[in-house]
């Protein structure tokens, strides 16, 4: 982990990183509460449009559960935004993943434990290779996830057969459990967003409390500098992508377990649902800001409003419409505070 | 830099090449144009080959390229938006200059063009699957949507008892099976059971995750809800996840469109109350078949009614039925 020497590590977090943070912990924090003001709101909304039906317990928890996939996906698409790059390819690597964990489990029969565990270390080897591509190939993260969601998008449909594969629902009742089962006897709370929650906890813990959340942020900010005061921000890059795949395979078993079947035809459109979330919770797209609690907000306004249309039977032309406008809403007025605060 | 990174183009150009020697080998008999063999060559262009119902077809076609002495391939776009990609596999097969072109349309009207310039090289055309609005195809291998949808609403009325809530849940709002699925279950619900209330159609792109998501909200909105009408094997599977989620397997009537293992599964475990079946397999053959049966001067009707059945617990291991089905 530190190859460097530990006074130049010291010395770069003081000089590089502390306008960075300075300037955005207050906004930053003003933001995480726009958003949350704004959750609230919505869900406000929709709980006087619904008063029966939207604010209980099990519509609640059907809204936690949809939030689950899009929220993994999500917290990696922060920590690789905050790099100023993006990651297109995490919805197909989330497909391409399942099927490796159904062709783990399912056609090798190998031990569920065991091909979760490879599972999530497949989808950080496919972040390695992203990391790989942008960091030392130097090609535009934009390209480079472009290439991998086509490749993860072909080698799904080629592992696969183009067929979908199923899990038992008696051998691998344990599999199915992660996401449908309940930890907590007799309440039917989902064991995937208990998954989500821990998930994002240690996507929190990376990003504020460790080496790769400070480096992320520093070479977000400003690659250049970060490199001049001595960081290999290339090994740190592919660091970060691999990471970040990490939790792309936790959102495969998610899914897979959700459907108790990997389904090499999906997986399109998931990243765009992905960045939507990060956005909406205030991680700029030019890098170097951001936070996990903005991102799991983001993507809880996401599932909100869908479920919310849904239960009041709108038409889906015009779900899409809606949520549409509250993405360019809640950008519109991050940039107009941002503009505010660079004139002054 | 310079020659790795004319090193890296060479490889990536003999890595494509060598793909597109192993892929274009792949389909029955391999795609050589009816220049370089005796026998004719049929290309088929479909509106997509990933999902199992194409693949059915697929099988189909192959099943009966292997009868009549042809060869064929089969092909199409990754997903039932792509109008475009669909276009550029109807001119690549133009140029293979095919004997017959078999063709189930992403976009008819998009199509008509090219379908004008295969008819100018006297190439018959067969269309299948959804209609194509021209003239050009000989003929049309298809299921009657609306009629099958119109089916499973006279018996989703039957097992609803004939009033309460029902949910409709289609894949998409532009594509012709979408659309006549939708109007046919409206229709025939308007018709059977005028007393029950249809609940806004919704739409899941026949994305399993998506289509839970949406099905789970209809089940939270509609505590009276009686049954839910799942349009097409993706739908039907999130439809099918989410009820047994929800804890409602049984308590609610799920009547599915297709096969596969999922939808089968919840047939024989009362989850899903029954399901309309095309016949895939059955379309392959016909679009072969007819495609033959025009290059020898045969005629062919207008319009091959390729069927559709209700299948249920009582009769899902008829013989009949499981021809017809997929796992």
């Amino acid at each position: 982990m530190s190859t460097e020497t530990k006074p130049t590590e010291t010395k770069v977090s003081e000089t590089t990183i502390k306008p960075a943070s300075r300037g955005g912990s207050w906004r930053e924090r003003l933001q995480q509460l726009m958003a949350l003001a704004g959750l609230v709101l919505i869900f406000a909304v929709f709980s006087v449009a619904s008063p029966l039906i939207f604010p209980s317990y099990s519509n609640v928890t059907t809204i936690l559960f949809s939030t689950t996939v899009v929220g993994l996906l999500a917290l990696a698409e922060t920590l690789i935004i905050i790099t100023s790059g993006i990651d297109l390819s995490v919805g197909t690597v989330m497909t391409l993943a399942a099927v490796m964990s159904a062709t783990f489990i399912v056609n090798w029969h190998i031990p569920v434990w065991l091909g979760i565990l490879m599972t999530i270390l497949f989808g950080g080897l496919i972040g390695l290779i992203n990391g790989f591509n942008v960091a030392i190939l130097r090609l535009p993260p934009f390209i480079a996830t472009l290439a991998m969601m086509l490749v993860a998008q072909g080698l799904a449909l080629v592992i696969s057969n183009a067929r979908p594969i199923y899990f038992d629902a008696k051998e691998h009742a344990r599999y199915i459990w992660l996401s449908t089962g309940s930890i907590i006897p007799g309440t039917r709370f989902p064991n995937a967003v208990i998954v989500l929650a821990l998930a994002a906890v240690v996507a929190f813990i990376l990003l504020n409390k460790t080496l790769l959340g400070r480096y992320d942020i520093s070479i977000g900010s400003n690659e250049e500098a970060t490199a001049l005061s001595g960081i290999n921000t290339k090994k740190w890059l592919i660091i970060i992508y691999a990471v970040a795949g990490l939790f792309v395979g936790l959102a495969a078993i998610m899914i897979s377990a959700r459907l108790g079947s990997a389904q090499p035809a999906t997986g399109l459109g998931y990243e765009l649902q992905a960045i939507a979330a990060v956005v909406i919770g205030g991680t700029s797209l030019s890098g170097g800001k951001g936070t996990i609690v903005g991102t799991i907000i983001g993507a809880l306004i996401i599932s909100v409003i869908n479920n919310g249309l849904q239960i009041m039977s709108v038409r889906q032309e015009w779900q899409n419409v809606i949520l549409g406008l509250v993405i360019l809403v809640v950008v519109f007025i991050d940039q107009l505070r941002a503009r505010r605060a660079a004139t002054t | 830099m310079r020659k790795i990174s004319m090193g890296l183009v060479a490889l990536g150009a003999t890595v494509s090449m060598a793909l597109a020697a192993c892929s274009s080998g792949a389909p029955a008999g391999g795609s050589a144009p009816a220049s370089s063999g005796q026998k004719p060559y049929i290309a088929i262009v479909s509106k997509g080959f990933q999902h199992q119902f194409w693949q059915a077809v697929k099988q189909g076609a192959e099943q009966q390229a292997a009868k009549d002495g042809v060869t064929i391939t089969f092909e199409g776009p990754a997903t039932e938006s792509e109008v475009e990609a669909q276009m550029t596999m109807l001119t690549n097969a133009l140029a293979k200059k095919p004997a017959a072109l078999g063709f189930a349309a992403l976009d008819s009207r998009a199509a008509a063009p090219v379908l004008q310039q295969f008819k100018d090289a006297n190439i018959p055309v067969v269309a299948f699957d959804s209609g194509v609005d021209s003239d050009i195809p000989v003929t049309t291998a298809a299921t009657n949507n609306k009629a099958a949808a119109g089916e499973a609403a006279k018996h989703m009325c039957k097992l609803i008892g004939g009033s309460g809530t029902v949910g409709v849940m289609v894949h998409d709002q532009t594509s012709k099976t979408g659309q006549d699925r939708r109007d046919g279950f409206l229709e025939g619900m308007k018709a059977n059971c005028p007393n029950a209330k249809v609940l806004e159609p919704q739409y899941g792109k026949g994305d399993p995750n998506i289509s839970a998501d949406i099905a789970s909200s209809i089940i939270e909105a509609n505590k009276d809800l009686k049954g839910i009408f799942l349009a097409n094997e993706g739908t039907a599977i999130g439809g099918i996840k989410a009820t047994q989620q929800k804890g409602m397997s049984g308590k609610i009537v799920l009547i599915g469109f297709d096969s596969g293992n999922d939808q089968i599964n919840a047939i024989n475990d009362g989850t899903m109350a029954g399901a309309i079946t095309q016949n895939p397999v059955g379309i392959g053959e016909q679009v072969v078949a007819a495609a033959v049966k025009t290059l020898h001067g045969e005629p062919v009707p207008k319009v091959i009614d390729t069927g559709f059945y209700w299948y249920d617990k009582s009769n899902i291991n008829d013989q009949k039925i499981q021809a017809v089905l997929y796992k």
